[in-house]
C-alpha cells in the first residue's frame, strides 16, 4: 500500500518510558497478561485492513472488567494512548495499534454470563464472538441477529465499536438496533453501566453513541444484547440477471412494493466467479449479476413472499431463478456469499470500500465504481447488502507494487466520494479507522466534525482512546 | 427581544439561539407544545419550531422521509398513508393523556423519542431516525447521520438528539426510515389471565416463531376504560399479528392452539384490532379528565413489570396496564408524592426508570421526572450537554 494515510508521530516519551510501563503493568496486572516480545507482539501489528501495520507498545490480555479498569487508570495517570481490540478483523483499521499505545485485548473475556430467556436477552463478555451467542441459544429456537461475514472470529465489543450489520439487518437493524445494554471503562478507569434489560434507557442515550464509536468513548467490557426467535423456515433464493442495472431495479422495485425480505445480497460477475470457484456454491457463470434473496417464516408465508419477488424478477429480464431445495443448499448459497472477501483474499490482495447510498442510486453508483476503476487500471468484484444500499467493492490490487497500491487508494476514495456525492456516507458497516478518516470532511462540514470531536471530548478529554482513528489528524480541536 | 420565537428558516433559527447564547437567555424549546408536560417544568421564552413546515424530501422506494422538524406528524402520516408506508415505531399521540392541545410535530416526537406498541420490533423512534440537522447551543447549524439506512460515519449525534427534549439543541429538519404498512392485523386475545400469568405467556407467544408485532396485558381494574373493541369479558392479554393476508391467517392459526394451554382464546381482526392497539399506544386509559392524576411510565426488564405492580399495589392506589410485554407499564397512583416508592421497588426488581408523565405543578416541582442517574453516568451526562449547550440555554432544568 501507498501508506499515504498518516499515523501520529509516537511520543518519544513514551517510548523512552517503555521498559518502565511494562514493568508497572506486570506489577499490578496477573501473570501473563502483560505481552511485550517482538514475538508475540507481532500479531497484533495490523488488522483486516493489512496495507498498514505499527508495531504496539505493549499488549494486555485482561480477563475482567477490573483489570481493564486499572490499565485505563495506570495509562490515564501517564497520559499513555489506549487501543481497544477485538478480534482484530477491522476492515478499517480500527484495532491498528500505534509504537506508543497500550493495546487493550478482550480476546480472553469470553464468556456468556448469562441467557434470559423470559427477557430475550443474553449478557456476555465483550471478547464472546459474534457467533458464539446464537450459538449458545440455537438449541432454545434464538438467534442474535447482527451478521458479519467475519461473524465467526469478530467479537461483540469490536461489533459494537464499529455498530457492525451483516447481510439480514435488511429486516433485523444493526448492532445499535440489538444492544440494550453495556457495561464500559471510562479512559480514567471509571466504570459505568449504560441501559440493562429494559427497552429504554433513562437520560440522554449514551449507549446510543458509544455504539459506533469505534473505541473512542470507552472500552466495552460486557454487553446485553436482544435475542430474536428462530423463525419457522428460512429459504434464500438466486436471481441472476443479464444486466447489473435489471438486477438493481429489481431490487428497488421489491423495496418499493413493500416487500422486505430478510436479505437482498448483490454480487456482480467477477464476484460470482470468485465466490463459486472456491465455495461451489452452484451459482450461475453465465451471468452478469445476482441477487440472493432471503425470506423467512411458514412455507406459505415464504411461498406467498417469493411468488411476489419472483413475479417483479421476471420484469427485469431474470435469466435464472434457483430456489434451494435443502437446508444444505440453502447453507451453501450464503457459504458462497459470506466467504467473498476470504475467496476474493486467495486471488488478489484487495481493499473492500463500504460506502451506502440511497437505493435509487445504486446503477449510477456502479457504473460510476466501474468507470473510476477502469481510469486506475485495476479490476473491482462488487458484492453488497443491495437491500440497504450498503455497497462493498472490492479493488483487487497487487500489495507488492507501490504504484498499483497507491492507485488503489486513490480510487477508493474516489468511489467513496461518489457515494457521498449520491446521497450516501463513506461507511455502512465497517466504521472510519484510519482508512476513511481523511475523507470524514468531504461528508461532514467543520462544525460538524468540530461538535463530534467536542463530544468524543467529553468521554475522553485528553484524547488518549484510539486517538488515530476516526477525525482527521489535521484541525483537532 | 421577543417573548416568543418563532424562527421561519433555519437560519433564522441560529440566529436567534446565537443572541440568546450571547445574552445568556434562557429558551424553553417546543414544536407543537403537546407533550410540555413530560419532565421539570422550564421556565424560558417560548422558542417553537412549528414554522419549520415542510416534507422535504420522500421517495418511497427508498423507504426514508425528510421533513422539517415543525411538520405536524398529521401531514407526514397522510403523506405515508398515501404510498402504503408508515413510520414502523407507532407513534403515539399524547394529547388526550396530557390533556393538552396543538399539532404534535415530527421534531417533538423525535425529541421525546416516542415509541408505540411495535417498540420491541421495530425499534423506538431513536432507531428509524437516519439524519439530523439541528441548532446546537452556540448557534452553529451541525448535521448528523444521513438519509440512509446505515451509517456508521463519525459520532451518532443523532441518537444523542433523540430523547434529549430539546436540551441539547434545536431540531430543524429529520430524516427518518419509513417501513411498508402491514396489509392486515389480528390480535391474538388470551381471557381471564392475572399479571403473573400474563407475562408468562406474552414470553411464550414471543418465543414463537409467530412474529408477534405487538404484546399487551390489560388487567381487569382497567378493561372497561378502554373501548369493547370485540373483546370478551375480563382481563385480556392481547397478542399482535402483521403482515400478508396468507401470512397473519397462518400464524394466528398456529398461536392459537399454542396458547390455549394459558386460557380462553380468541382472535379479533382489522377495525377491532386497529382501534384497540391505538388505544394501547395513545394510554387513553388515562386520559386527563381534570383531576390531574400523578401517570407514570415504567420501563423495566418484560419480566419485572407484573412484580412492581404486585409490590405497589399492597402499599398504594394504583391503576395500570402492560405494553412492550410487561417491560412498559402505564400507572395512574391515587397518591402523590410516591416516587421513592416506586424507584426502589424497581430498583430490587432488577432496575429500569420510572418517569413521571404527568402531575400537578406542585408535585412536578417536588419530585424528579426522570429517574436520577448514577453518579458516574450522571457526570457524563452533564459533560455532554456542556459540549453542545454551553450556555445552558435549551430547556434549563428539564430532564432534572
Amino acid at each position: 500500500m501507498s501508506g499515504a494515510i498518516a499515523l501520529k508521530a509516537p511520543d518519544p516519551a513514551i517510548l523512552s518510558r517503555r521498559d518502565q510501563i511494562i514493568a508497572d503493568l506486570a506489577d499490578f496486572l496477573p501473570a501473563g497478561t502483560v505481552v511485550s516480545s517482538e514475538r508475540e507482539l507481532k500479531p497484533f501489528e495490523t488488522d483486516g485492513f493489512i496495507a498498514y501495520r505499527r508495531m504496539p507498545l505493549v499488549v494486555t490480555l485482561p480477563r475482567t472488567t477490573e483489570e481493564v479498569a486499572a490499565i485505563m487508570k495506570y495509562c490515564a495517570k501517564y497520559k499513555v494512548p489506549v487501543v481497544p481490540r477485538g478480534a482484530g478483523t477491522s476492515l478499517s483499521g480500527g484495532a491498528i495499534p500505534q509504537e506508543d499505545a497500550v493495546v487493550v485485548a478482550l480476546t480472553r473475556m469470553n464468556r456468556i454470563l448469562e441467557v434470559d430467556y423470559p427477557n430475550r436477552c443474553a449478557r456476555v463478555q465483550a471478547g464472546v464472538t459474534n457467533l458464539a451467542i446464537s450459538e449458545a441459544v440455537s438449541a432454545d429456537g434464538f438467534f442474535y441477529a447482527p451478521d458479519p461475514s467475519s461473524q465467526l472470529a469478530c467479537t461483540i465489543g469490536g461489533n459494537i465499536g464499529m455498530n457492525s450489520g451483516g447481510a439480514h439487518c435488511l429486516k433485523y437493524g444493526v448492532t445499535t438496533n440489538n444492544l440494550l445494554g453495556v457495561k464500559m471503562v471510562l479512559f480514567d478507569g471509571t466504570v459505568i453501566e449504560l441501559g440493562g434489560k429494559a427497552l429504554d434507557a433513562s437520560g440522554y442515550d449514551l449507549l446510543g453513541i458509544v455504539c459506533g464509536s469505534e473505541g473512542q468513548l470507552g472500552i466495552v467490557t460486557e454487553a446485553t444484547v436482544r435475542l430474536i426467535a428462530k423463525p419457522e423456515g428460512q429459504r434464500p433464493v438466486l436471481f441472476g440477471f443479464e444486466t447489473s442495472e435489471g438486477a438493481s431495479a429489481c431490487v428497488t422495485d421489491v423495496i418499493a412494493a413493500g416487500l422486505i425480505p430478510v436479505a437482498i445480497e448483490f454480487m456482480d460477475k467477477p464476484a460470482i466467479e470468485i465466490c463459486e470457484a472456491f465455495a461451489k456454491a452452484g451459482y450461475p457463470l453465465d451471468v452478469e449479476a445476482l441477487l440472493i434473496v432471503e425470506v423467512e417464516g411458514s412455507e406459505t408465508e415464504m411461498d406467498a413472499m417469493l411468488k411476489a419477488i419472483i413475479d417483479i424478477a421476471r420484469r427485469h429480464g431474470v435469466k435464472t431463478v434457483k430456489e434451494c431445495q435443502s437446508a444444505t443448499e440453502a447453507a451453501l448459497i450464503w457459504k458462497g456469499r459470506k466467504s467473498a472477501f476470504g475467496a476474493t483474499g486467495r486471488i488478489a490482495d484487495y481493499i473492500c470500500m463500504d460506502g451506502t447510498v440511497p437505493l435509487s442510486q445504486l446503477t449510477n453508483v456502479l457504473r460510476g465504481t466501474a468507470k473510476i476503476v477502469a481510469r486506475y487500471g485495476l479490476r473491482v468484484a462488487n458484492v453488497f447488502h443491495a437491500g440497504d444500499g450498503n455497497m462493498h467493492p472490492l479493488i483487487l490490487y497487487n500489495i507488492n507494487d507501490p504504484d498499483e497500491a497507491r492507485r488503489a487508494e486513490e480510487a477508493g476514495n474516489e468511489i467513496l466520494k461518489l457515494c457521498v456525492d449520491a446521497g450516501g456516507c463513506l461507511t455502512g458497516e465497517h466504521g472510519v479507522g484510519i482508512e476513511k478518516r481523511d475523507l470524514m470532511t468531504h461528508q461532514y462540514s467543520k462544525p460538524d466534525l468540530d461538535q463530534q470531536m467536542a463530544v468524543r471530548a467529553a468521554f475522553d478529554p485528553d484524547w488518549l482512546l484510539n486517538p488515530s482513528k476516526v477525525f482527521p489528524l489535521e484541525g483537532r480541536s | 427581544m421577543a417573548d416568543i420565537y418563532e424562527p421561519q428558516t433555519e437560519a433564522d433559527a441560529a440566529a436567534m439561539i446565537t443572541e440568546a447564547a450571547r445574552e445568556g437567555r434562557a429558551l424553553a424549546i417546543f414544536g407543537g407544545n403537546t407533550r410540555a408536560g413530560f419532565g421539570q417544568k422550564v421556565e424560558g421564552a417560548a422558542f417553537t419550531a412549528k414554522r419549520l413546515r415542510g416534507i422535504t424530501a420522500y421517495n418511497p422506494s427508498e423507504m426514508t422521509l425528510t421533513a422539517l422538524a415543525g411538520t405536524p406528524v398529521a401531514e407526514i402520516e397522510a403523506e405515508l398513508a398515501d404510498n402504503g408506508q408508515m413510520m414502523a415505531f407507532e407513534p403515539a399521540d399524547h394529547r388526550m393523556m396530557m390533556g393538552t392541545e396543538g399539532v404534535p410535530t415530527i421534531g417533538g416526537l423525535f425529541a421525546t423519542n416516542t415509541s408505540g406498541p411495535r417498540r420491541f420490533v421495530s425499534g423506538a423512534a431513536r432507531d428509524s431516525l437516519l439524519g439530523i440537522r439541528f441548532v446546537n447551543g452556540m448557534g452553529e447549524v451541525i448535521k448528523s447521520g444521513g438519509r440512509v439506512m446505515k451509517n456508521v460515519t463519525g459520532l451518532d449525534l443523532v441518537k444523542l438528539l433523540a430523547g434529549s427534549y430539546g436540551t441539547l439543541g434545536f431540531l430543524t429538519e429529520v430524516t427518518f426510515k419509513v417501513l411498508p404498512v402491514p396489509r392486515t392485523e389480528a390480535t391474538v386475545v388470551v381471557t381471564g389471565l392475572n399479571d403473573a400469568e400474563a407475562a408468562i405467556a406474552m414470553s411464550a407467544a414471543l418465543a414463537t416463531s409467530c412474529e408477534v408485532s405487538g404484546a399487551a396485558h390489560l388487567p381487569e381494574s382497567v378493561r372497561w376504560l378502554f373501548g369493547k373493541n370485540g373483546l370478551p369479558d375480563g382481563p385480556a392479554t392481547l397478542l399482535r399479528i402483521e403482515g400478508v393476508e396468507a401470512s397473519v391467517a397462518d400464524r394466528v392459526n398456529r398461536l392459537q392452539p399454542f396458547l390455549q394451554r394459558y386460557g380462553a382464546v380468541s382472535q379479533i381482526d382489522q377495525g377491532d384490532s386497529q382501534q384497540i392497539w391505538r388505544e394501547i399506544r395513545d394510554v387513553t386509559p388515562f386520559s386527563e379528565d381534570g383531576s390531574c392524576k400523578p401517570l407514570w411510565r415504567i420501563s423495566c426488564a418484560p419480566s419485572a413489570g407484573h412484580q412492581l405492580l404486585a409490590a405497589l399495589r399492597l402499599e398504594t392506589g394504583v391503576n395500570a396496564f402492560f405494553d412492550w410485554q410487561g417491560g412498559l407499564v402505564w400507572m395512574q397512583m391515587e397518591g402523590d408524592g410516591e416516587a421513592e416508592m416506586i424507584r426502589a421497588y424497581l430498583k430490587r426488581l432488577g432496575g429500569g426508570h420510572a418517569t413521571l408523565i404527568r402531575a400537578r405543578d406542585s408535585v412536578r416541582a417536588a419530585i424528579a421526572a426522570f429517574e436520577p442517574q448514577e453518579k458516574g453516568v450522571a457526570a457524563l451526562s452533564a459533560a455532554v450537554k456542556a459540549k453542545l449547550d454551553p450556555k445552558g440555554i435549551f430547556n434549563p432544568g428539564r430532564m432534572g
